[in-house]
């Protein structure tokens, strides 16, 4: 090689994941993510074991009271204790968050991927039954599909999962076919590359950026239908608590005890910045060109 | 076909039209500023034509960016001076500066497939650059619009005052893009690549074009380009940048005669000239001149590679592939595109045989349909003897370890998310020749064969140049010790230099491996140093096969000709010299439903050189 043909590359070999993990540390915005979920999920987790009152104990004496000494973050409409609701409330909600997206991802993606890869009929029933899906406002099929399950958080979770779906449908087979044409699939092609491996090492890398971003913002949505459908007695059962369903009683009272709606409000808008600062750093830590 | 030159420019009288003194142009990248064009100073002349010539990288496009100030202001930051016509262009206002384009200073672009609004007609778009700058009447513009269409030569220019952009084809809309340039007569036009996408004969029509302007209106030309034929053959002066720097100015017969700095020699010397292989029997590796001391390392044949004795490596015969034309509402076949219609040729052991002709001629779908990464419709391709085309998913996954693609565009054909060293292993692996530990070193060997080093596998591919990616991109493609290699357009994207490293590499591999390549190009002064034999397609067909010495020595068929007289020859004593090439455009070989090809013959007109008979020859 002569002089022409040399750049400069810096050194710093690391393995994929070291350097991946290396980049997430250094990115401040992904950090304060982490540390928001992670303490979210070790309220839920530790609920129990916190000195905290009973979230389901009544008492006609302390009806939607202020915040106070007592009561840290007030009492709601029926006189319970807002913020034991909050920390028992939030088992709730992060589960039908996090399980209801991952089973949307789980079953979409790969719809999607086959779909946008082999294309052909294959393509044309997945992306017809897709679209008629989509058709249907999100929450409908929602509501639907939970009453046909029966009421329970699991099914509730079950439902906003397969309502969610066929986005993950569609926004992964477009993104296959933008990547199906690069050079570089039509290279591992000729080589004689399985269609598995084509799948796994080829698309599904490059494809994966947007559908974890979709995901992050997916999980707000599914915080809230979670709590639409504990509205509609679907979701999690009265009287056990979620950020959802406090929110939805406190819409009632808006006026008269605006707490109660600002901390389901609040728990819920830091959760979702936590999610999709923590998605885009992931984006951004695995994407070898990122420096 | 070629005219004496008619010393057109009369270079050097007067005040200069355009002059850049210390020009330094700084990008703002993550917080810092980084200097892209450093102390540019030049000056044009009327009526003169002046180059600027670099690889990629080099800053020639920000230098003619900078000059009219076309840069995002936030980002960019731009010292110096630029007076056009006394003027200086970087005191101006951002409203005066919009007067001066397009009325004193005009530009033309590389794509001409993307510098026109598709949602207005011609017509419409040139009207609109004559009444923007000057108070003129609608009726006064159309008539003014149909001249300008006339004057680059657009046949029928009032009949297609109302079509749109996509009914032209490339050549057509970059004669529009110089109308449009044209409206308010500039005394300077800045033409930044104005060919590189364009083929070889609508180059040699849009070169012969601006020559002819520059003639007619007396404008001076600002040419930005990387092809060293280009400059040749149209620039008066020559500026040579390398790295944001403009390292030697000087008229364009003299940097090519006797470039002073080593850069200027290196890359001269690596730009194929057509014709030079007179004379020689044999494949020739390219000069290598070393940019820091300037020293040359004579080339070297590759000869005794090609087994003549055995059955040949590769045999295709009759291949055709089309691909269905849809159209109407039901989306039914209204035609065919015939893309590849009854190709035969066969490749021996340690031969290159090219396949040349322009867009759309059907050379890639050949390679393509050879590697059936598109099914074609008839014809069979033997490979030592097996009939690729009708083997079964599994025998074809097999099969593929004999013949590999190197594709066109390096950093679009390595996965971005896959090092280096698994991108090479990988088809061993896949493949079950042996064990990871053992693919991974030969993959490390296989670097070390490509000229790299295997402290590079574990990157990844964005860390590379352009070179070095097609140096992975060989290197993975002899990872499955293949006997053919298709390489479709393999160095086209890269710059000069690298070119001629990326050629020499191929070679020494073909010496060294007695690889069979499959060498398709468009590019005819690389095509005749590398290969053994060549074949030119047109509109899907062969029209001539032969050995290079006798296929470029004497082309027979009336294409072949054409294509070998549109190239632009790196000799300045060609400048000003004409083609007179008709302003035509390439026919498509899309045809009704239905359509027979007629049978063709061809006729032998020396051993192993065949050339299609034409009636309408």
């Amino acid at each position: 090689m002569t002089a022409l043909d040399q750049v400069d590359i810096p050194p710093g070999e690391q393995r994929a994941p070291s350097r991946a993990w290396r980049k997430l540390k250094a990115n401040r915005g992904a950090l304060v993510g982490l540390f928001i979920i992670a303490f979210f999920t070790l309220l839920a987790v530790l609920a129990p074991l916190l000195p905290i009152p009973d979230p389901n104990a009544t008492s006609w004496s302390a009806i939607r009271k202020a915040p106070s000494a007592l009561n840290w973050l007030g009492t709601d409409d029926l006189g319970r204790d807002i913020l034991s609701r909050m920390i028992w409330g939030a088992q709730a909600s992060l589960l039908a968050g996090v399980v209801s997206v991952g089973i949307a991802v789980a079953i979409g993606v790969p719809f999607g991927l086959i779909s946008g890869y082999f294309g052909g009929w294959t393509d044309q029933i997945i992306s017809r039954v897709t679209e008629a899906f989509l058709a249907m406002p999100f929450l409908i099929t929602a509501i639907a599909l939970a009453a046909f399950l029966g009421p329970s958080l699991t099914n509730a979770m079950i439902a906003i999962g397969l309502s969610a779906m066929p986005v993950f449908i569609r926004l992964t087979r477009g993104q296959v076919l933008s990547v199906k044409t690069e050079d570089y699939v039509e290279g591992a092609r000729s080589i004689g590359l399985r269609h598995s491996s084509i799948i796994r090492r080829y698309i599904l890398p490059n494809v994966f950026a947007p559908i974890l971003v979709q995901a992050t913002l997916t999980i707000a949505t599914a915080i809230i239908a979670e709590a639409s459908l504990s509205f509609l007695g679907l979701g999690q059962q009265p009287p056990a608590p979620s950020w959802g369903s406090m929110l939805n009683v406190a819409k009632n009272y808006l006026s008269q005890a605006p707490w109660m709606a600002l901390w389901p409000g609040i728990a819920i808008f830091l959760v979702v910045i936590g999610f999709n600062l923590l998605g885009d750093g992931l984006r951004d830590a695995l994407d070898p060109r990122e420096a | 076909m070629i005219k004496a030159p008619t010393n057109a420019a009369s270079a050097g009288a007067g005040e200069p039209v355009l002059s850049v003194r210390g020009l330094t142009t700084a990008f703002r990248v993550d917080g810092d500023w980084k200097t892209v064009v450093k102390d540019v100073s030049f000056d044009v002349m009327p009526g003169e034509t002046v180059a600027i010539v670099g690889e990629s990288g080099s800053g020639k496009s920000v230098t003619s960016l900078s000059v009219m100030r076309l840069l995002a202001k936030g980002s960019s930051r731009i010292e110096g001076s630029v007076l056009l016509g006394g003027r200086d262009l970087l005191a101006l206002s951002d409203r005066e500066m919009r007067q001066v384009r397009g009325r004193d200073a005009a530009m033309i672009f590389q794509e001409p497939m993307t510098s026109l609004n598709p949602v207005f007609t011609i017509g419409r778009q040139i009207s609109e650059a004559l009444t923007c700058h000057g108070d003129i009447s609608r009726a006064e513009a159309k008539a003014e619009t149909v001249r300008l269409l006339e004057k680059v030569r657009i046949p029928n220019a009032a009949s297609r005052f109302d079509d749109y952009p996509h009914q032209f084809s490339g050549g057509m809309r970059q004669r529009v893009m110089i109308a449009m340039a044209l409206a308010s007569r500039p005394r300077l036009l800045i033409a930044d690549e104005p060919t590189t996408a364009l083929d070889v004969t609508i180059q040699g029509q849009i070169l012969d074009l601006i020559k002819v302007l520059q003639e007619e209106e007396g404008m001076s030309v600002l040419f930005i380009t990387h092809d060293m034929g280009v400059v040749a053959e149209i620039a008066d002066r020559t500026i040579v940048m390398y790295r944001g720097e403009a390292i030697e100015t000087g008229a364009t017969a003299d940097i090519f005669r006797n470039g002073q700095k080593p850069y200027t020699r290196a890359l001269l010397s690596a730009v194929p000239r057509l014709g030079s292989m007179a004379g020689h029997d044999w494949p020739l590796r390219f000069p290598i001149v070393d940019v820091a001391t300037g020293k040359r390392s004579e080339p070297t044949e590759v000869a005794g590679t090609i087994e003549n004795s055995a059955r040949p490596v590769l045999d295709v015969k009759n291949l055709t592939t089309r691909f269905d034309v849809l159209g109407g509402l039901l989306g039914r076949k209204v035609g065919a595109v015939h893309a590849v219609e009854n190709v035969s040729f066969d490749l021996a052991q340690g031969e290159t045989l090219s396949l040349v002709g322009e867009s759309g001629c059907g050379k890639s779908t050949t390679g393509r349909s050879i590697t059936r990464l598109v099914q074609p419709n008839a014809g069979t391709v033997s490979l030592e003897g097996q009939d690729v085309l009708t083997l079964d998913t599994a025998a074809m996954r097999r099969t593929r370890r004999s013949i590999q693609m190197i594709f066109q565009d390096p950093f679009a054909s390595l996965n971005p998310r896959m090092t280096v060293g698994a991108t090479v292993a990988e088809p061993i692996v896949e493949h079950g020749l042996a064990p990871r530990a053992q693919a991974r070193e030969k993959a490390a060997d296989l670097l070390k064969r490509v000229g790299l080093s295997p402290d590079m596998m574990k990157r990844y591919p964005h860390e590379f140049s352009g070179g070095q990616r097609q140096r992975i991109c060989i290197a993975r493609a002899l990872a499955l010790d293949p006997k053919v290699i298709v390489a479709d357009e393999s160095v086209s994207a890269l710059d000069v230099s690298i070119k001629a490293q990326v050629c020499n590499l191929l070679m020494d591999l073909q010496q060294s491996l007695k690889l069979a390549f499959l060498f398709i190009s468009h590019d005819m002064a690389v095509v005749e140093r590398v290969s053994h034999r060549v074949a030119v397609m047109y509109l899907g067909e062969i029209v001539e096969i032969g050995p290079r010495a006798a296929v470029f020595a004497d082309p027979r068929h009336p294409y072949t000709k054409k294509l070998m007289a549109a190239v632009p020859v790196p000799d300045p004593a060609r400048r000003g010299m004409r083609r007179n090439l008709v302003a035509d455009e390439l026919k498509s070989p899309v045809r009704p439903l239905g359509y027979t090809p007629p049978a063709r013959h061809y006729d032998e007109v020396a051993p192993g050189h065949l050339v299609r008979v034409d009636d309408s020859m």
